[in-house]
């Protein structure tokens, strides 16, 4: 409990924002968001797109993992599908923008619902294999269709909004972060509301919560559609983005990715999936800049791919035993540090 | 069916069978782990290929004798499972079963790093050691190395059950994967036990890395054995000895007859819908024991 935060109806309690200086500082955030593409360079644009597309995507998988307790290694298939309906509506029926990016979404949701289903019989970790199982399904399916392009995949123009050709940095900036963060606040609306908490207590006890009247069937089945959905927005975005959709786009590794995110995160928390995913993003550009600091030298950049798996491997590991809550946690303790400060800390 | 051809399907049951043996032993090693500790060890690829490396290391770059290369690999992996035990597994004791899971994930790709900084990306080719006379039964052909590989595994896993039946530590083990709290109460040391069981599966994961490198060769990527290797243990039920000795070779058959018959991109697939179709029917595999779960 924090003192000091004084509530006097349900609805200032129930508030997903609940105090000034969170609205202050939230007002702060989406100004610097706003006037970031005015000062930034085609990197840090290209940076901040990718960076929205995998909080997107990370998101979706802690609706999933971290609030359900269903651990998917499939997230990137998921994607994957999102990213294929788009190319493949984008470049056949050349319908609009918007409704590619939805449907590429809904056709993950059914993809998910559908891997989802064996999740009433099959728990922990035989589900996570089964996910597993399915990213391969999916891969074998991309790379042996005729209409997804086969082994060389698909390359798309790039998308139209409002008569605007989307095909810098800049103009994929104003529609990848509103999208992410329209998605964000539905998944830290979605823990407010009966199906948030069914979800939460599904993970914390699956037998109790269906004694408690939670149809588990549903629920699960919903998480994971759910959870694919914002899987298949974010490779809709992915496909806009890069304009190239390949069966080797999605690897297990990239799967492996998220759930990394999100632990290193902090799982069962919005702000986990920002934090982690901005954090695992930024992580290999960090690496990059840091060998061009030590003199860039081929033999340097030949280390890179390896040097990140280790750092990946590494910090997965190190999180899980020495800060199992993830950066979300370090980032409530220095809130919690500087909430009364300087009179108490 | 008119004109089909028996004597080569013989010979793809044999090559299925006997890769099928690989699995076994390399699943044995897995569920030893699971049996122990209760960890499902996603990075038994990855120790595998720590295993192949090590011999490669041992044999060709220091040029040792095989028959000293293969007892030093084999104890060097042993000794890296036990720091995995004592450093990344056991501060989780107690922590829920889906933290060791994941560690397991950062544990395979701190090994796939470690492995393309040390010895390259790059695939190699381990020394020869194995006879490379072609083996004929009845009519069919068998690669040697493939026959030879499975004799090894079958040799190493009659082995492993003999000492898990019979020597003290084996049924320490047994009897600590059978019930916790009772392997304390009667005096067995548990956290050693922990500890014997990762040095033993990595041991045995090693023999395995040694015997598919020397078939294939061993690359960074190696580890995607592992895959097929979690799709044995699986769909023999995790806690089984059995279930792994026969899924192993059950899908080892899979795998072949597959690749024979539809083409190497579907032996993946294959193995994976049957991991499936087992799973809808046997959620806990063909001999998993059936957990009852209380409220």
């Amino acid at each position: 409990m924090r003192i000091g935060t004084l509530k006097e109806s349900y609805v200032a309690d129930a508030a997903l924002f609940d105090s000034r200086t969170q609205h202050a500082w939230l007002l702060l955030l989406a100004l610097a968001l706003a006037l970031f593409p005015f000062v930034a360079n085609d990197y840090w644009l290209y940076l901040a797109c990718l960076v929205a597309i995998n909080v997107a995507s990370a998101a979706g998988l802690n609706i999933l993992t971290g609030y359900t307790g269903l651990v998917s290694l499939g997230q990137a298939a998921f994607m994957g599908l999102g990213a294929y309906t788009v190319a493949i509506l984008q470049i056949r029926a050349g319908t609009p923008l918007l409704p590619n990016l939805l449907a590429g979404g809904v056709v993950a949701m059914i993809g998910g619902v559908i891997v989802g289903v064996p999740s009433l019989r099959v728990k922990g970790l035989y589900l996570a294999i089964v996910t597993i199982a399915a990213t391969f399904i999916a891969h074998f399916l991309f790379a042996n269709f005729e209409f997804t392009g086969g082994t060389t995949g698909l390359s798309l123009p790039p998308g139209r909004i409002f008569g605007v050709d989307l095909d810098t940095s800049l103009r994929l900036y104003w529609l990848i972060v509103p999208v992410t963060v329209l998605m964000l606040l539905g998944a830290a609306n979605l823990f407010r509301t009966r199906i948030g908490r069914a979800f939460i207590a599904i993970r914390d006890r699956d037998i109790s919560a269906e004694v408690l009247g939670i149809p588990l069937l549903r629920y699960k089945l919903l998480s994971f559609g759910l959870s694919s959905f914002y899987a298949g927005l974010a490779g809709g975005l992915w496909a806009y983005f890069f304009r190239v959709v390949t069966p080797e786009s999605f690897p297990l590794s990239m799967s492996i990715f998220f759930l990394a995110a999100i632990i290193v995160g902090g799982m069962g928390s919005t702000l986990g999936s920002i934090l982690g995913a901005v954090f695992m993003t930024m992580v290999p550009e960090l690496l990059k800049l840091l060998v061009d600091l030590l003199g860039g030298g081929h033999d340097l950049t030949v280390f890179l791919s390896p040097v990140r798996l280790v750092i990946f491997g590494g910090l997965i590991i190190g999180f899980l035993i020495f800060e199992p809550l993830g950066l979300a946690e370090i980032w409530r303790r220095t809130r919690r540090f500087f909430h009364l400060w300087p009179f108490r800390n | 069916m008119e004109g089909f051809d028996w004597g080569y399907l013989f010979e793809i049951v044999l090559t299925g069978l006997a890769g099928g043996g690989l699995y076994a032993l390399a699943a044995l090693a897995f569920v030893l782990v699971y049996k122990g500790t209760r960890v499902v060890n996603l990075a038994i690829g990855e120790m595998l290929m720590a295993g192949g490396f090590l011999f490669f290391t041992f044999a060709a770059m220091w040029s040792l004798p095989i028959w000293v290369a293969i007892p030093a690999a084999v104890l060097a992996s042993g000794v890296l499972g036990g720091i995995i035990e004592r450093t990344m597994i056991r501060p989780l004791l107690g922590q829920p079963p889906i933290s060791a899971f994941m560690v397991t994930i950062g544990l395979g790709s701190v090994l796939v790093g470690l492995v393309e900084i040390i010895w390259s990306a790059d695939q190699r080719r381990l020394p020869e050691f194995m006879p490379t006379q072609a083996v004929t039964i009845g009519d069919a052909f068998l690669a040697p190395k493939v026959f030879w590989g499975a004799v090894v595994a079958a040799v190493f896993i009659a082995a492993a059950l003999l000492v898990f039946r019979y020597w003290r530590g084996g049924v320490a083990l047994r009897a600590t994967a059978s019930d916790q709290a009772a392997a304390y109460v009667v005096g067995i040391n548990v956290p050693r036990v922990f500890s014997l069981s990762w040095v033993a599966s990595a041991m045995l994961a090693a023999v395995s890395g040694i015997i598919v490198g020397s078939i294939g060769g061993i690359s960074s990527s190696m580890g995607a054995f592992g895959l097929s290797v979690l799709v044995v243990v699986i769909v023999g039920g995790l806690d089984s000895v059995l279930g792994a000795l026969v899924a192993g070779l059950l899908v080892g058959l899979v795998e072949g007859l597959a690749g024979a018959y539809l083409g190497g991109e579907y032996k993946l697939l294959a193995t994976f819908i049957v991991l499936v179709t087992i799973l809808m029917l046997r959620p806990y595999g063909l001999f998993g024991t059936h957990e009852i779960e209380r409220l």
